[in-house]
């Protein structure tokens, strides 16, 4: 009697958080929706708006889109490379001394408040990537990627490496607890046809570990997309569409923190929350799509 | 002590650790070409450390040590690249682990790719005349696309014999290959043991005392790290010489 209470409380108390999860959830999106009615009246031109100029009225969220998009999806491939590298060094690579000093960096990394990246991406990278990076890439300025530069250093590239910094130690963690799980047998297997160690980490612990990784990516992607404060104090804030990297921009995290509190009139109000809600949804875009793709690996064995 | 020409691998002075731990205490024994040779002895006793040794699997964990001389065909493998060792000594484990993220097909075919072939026909070939040699052929010959974890568990041991044979090695070592399975699949593998003696040279670990005599040439019975007895098969379980083996022979200890 006394047991079977206790489990309907069990299940009572599962049931009401996950409802209140939902629930919570289900009011977010309606508020961001209803709040955003105004800007939603001229419907796509809101998304496909190419100016922002706020005291002419003139509320065009693409730029904004653009710039969270190119600096989010340029730090996850970065990241990815270096997560992932770092993954396979600790888990396959290095002595244990090494992988336990490294692992613990990268946590630390991992737990600095982004306040105080962005004042390191201000004082040490802008300045780096305006007197190395930039005239480096100059010489590559014929490919519209690298055609422009600031004098501040304050550009897309700078919150790319600054979201690369950021975003890197989520990937290399989770790629690492996925590598760390590849069975030993299915390694020693490989080699003992004969196999060197990359091949071993090629064709058997990534691809054991891909889902892992993957989750790992989608992660730093989720993470990239949303990250404001760092992003902010280094990208320029400049809502304009650029090709260039090396010219400032601006994301949609960034133009919310910076101008809602000075927001005036409903429309500019209106505006940024529309805007809020866009990147919600891409955010959940991304995630829907990273967990489809986890599931369709599933169904294939 | 010098090698007798049919011997394939000759261990001399054989000691290995696990950090401070000493798993085998100065082995010295002679493999016969072509012949098959079981290694008998109660859990624990260094059985499998001592195959691992062979093909130099057991260097890979990192606390591992390892001291003394293997020679294959008369060249201290510990002066071969670990790779060469490996291509000639392939290795079936004693659980079944076919590589999950590939098809039954690649499972046979990776050892030779990695070998660097290309030609689509001679994979194809190869794929079958190993599944052939591991008499599983007819099972999986219209699954060839499905993952080899599909299998049942016979059958996925039958694929990792393949999967090592693909390669034509020289020398397979056998960890206990039929103790995870039914004792059907099990003759199976016994029978396909008894197969390949023609071609290789064949070390099988083994628990199992009446297997070791089915199928075995020589016997090597190992106690708590040491070679207690090593001989022919017959010779060794009619008339051990020594007490320990008589005692595990007879069921006494293990
Ligand atoms: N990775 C390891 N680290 C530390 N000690 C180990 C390790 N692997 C094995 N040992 C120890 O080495 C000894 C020999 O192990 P081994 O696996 O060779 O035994 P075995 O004869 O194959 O036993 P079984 O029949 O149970 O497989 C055992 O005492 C074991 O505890
Ligand atoms: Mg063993």
């Amino acid at each position: 009697m006394k047991r079977a209470r206790g489990d309907r409380v069990f299940w009572l108390l599962a049931f009401f958080s996950s409802l209140s999860v939902i629930v919570m959830f289900t009011l977010l999106f309606y508020e961001l929706l209803s709040n955003s009615v105004p800007i939603w009246k001229d419907g796509m031109s809101f998304i496909t708006g190419m100016v922002w100029d706020p005291l002419k009225g003139l509320f065009g969220a693409f730029p904004f889109i653009y710039g969270t998009l190119l600096t989010a999806t340029f730090a996850i491939l970065l990241s990815t490379f270096l997560g992932v590298g770092i993954a396979i060094f600790l888990s396959e690579i290095a002595p244990s001394s090494l992988r336990v000093i490294i692992s613990s960096i990268i946590e630390l990394i991992a737990a600095i408040p982004s306040v105080i990246i962005g004042l390191w991406g201000i004082f040490v990278l802008a300045p780096f990537v305006r007197d190395n990076l930039q005239p480096l890439l100059q010489h590559l300025s014929f490919i519209p990627l690298f055609s422009g530069k600031t004098l501040s250093g304050l550009s897309m590239l700078t919150a790319i490496l600054v979201l690369t910094f950021m975003v890197t130690p989520i990937v290399a963690a989770i790629a690492r607890e996925a590598l760390l799980m590849v069975p030993e047998d299915l390694k020693e297997a490989l080699y003992s046809l004969g196999a060197t160690r990359y091949e071993v980490v090629r064709h058997v612990c990534i691809p054991y570990a891909r889902q892992g990784i993957f989750g790992g990516v989608i992660l730093g992607y989720g993470r990239a997309l949303g990250e404001t404060m760092a992003v902010t104090m280094v990208i320029g804030n400049t809502p304009s569409i650029s090709a260039s990297i090396l010219n400032p921009g601006y994301t949609m995290a960034a133009v919310i923190a910076n101008e809602f509190t000075e927001a005036t009139g409903d429309v500019y109000l209106s505006a940024l929350i529309g805007i809020a809600l866009l990147l919600l949804l891409i955010s959940l875009a991304v995630n829907l799509v990273g967990r489809m793709i986890v599931w369709k690996w599933q169904q294939e064995g | 002590m010098a090698g007798h020409a049919t011997d394939k691998i000759v261990v001399r002075n054989l000691n290995a650790w696990y950090g401070d731990f000493q798993a085998l205490k100065n082995i010295n024994l002679s493999i016969k070409k072509n012949t098959i040779t079981a290694i008998l002895g109660p859990s624990g006793c260094g059985k499998s450390t001592f195959i691992r040794c062979l093909n130099r699997l057991h260097e890979l964990r990192s606390d591992a040590k390892i001291e003394g001389e293997i020679l294959l065909d008369g060249k201290s493998v510990f002066n071969m690249d670990p790779v060469e060792v490996r291509r000639k000594i392939g290795m079936v484990f004693q659980r079944p682990n076919p590589f999950p993220t590939m098809s039954i097909y690649d499972n046979v075919a990776i050892g030779l790719k990695l070998n660097g072939v290309r030609d689509k026909k001679a994979l194809d070939r190869v794929v079958e005349d190993s599944l052939k040699k591991a008499a599983l052929w007819d099972e999986v010959k219209d699954k060839l696309n499905m993952p080899g974890t599909s299998l049942s568990g016979g059958q996925q041991q039958r694929l990792c014999i393949a999967r090592a044979i693909a390669t034509n090695p020289e020398v397979i070592l056998f960890d206990e290959p039929t103790s995870a399975l039914d004792p059907i699949s099990a003759v199976k593998i016994e029978d396909l043991l008894v197969d390949l003696k023609g071609n290789y040279t064949v070390v099988i670990v083994t628990h199992n005392i009446q297997q070791a005599g089915r199928v075995s040439d020589y016997v090597a019975f190992f106690w708590m790290g040491e070679l207690v007895e090593f001989g022919k098969t017959a010779e060794v379980f009619e008339n051990p010489k020594e007490e320990l083996t008589e005692a595990y022979l007879t069921g006494r200890i293990g």
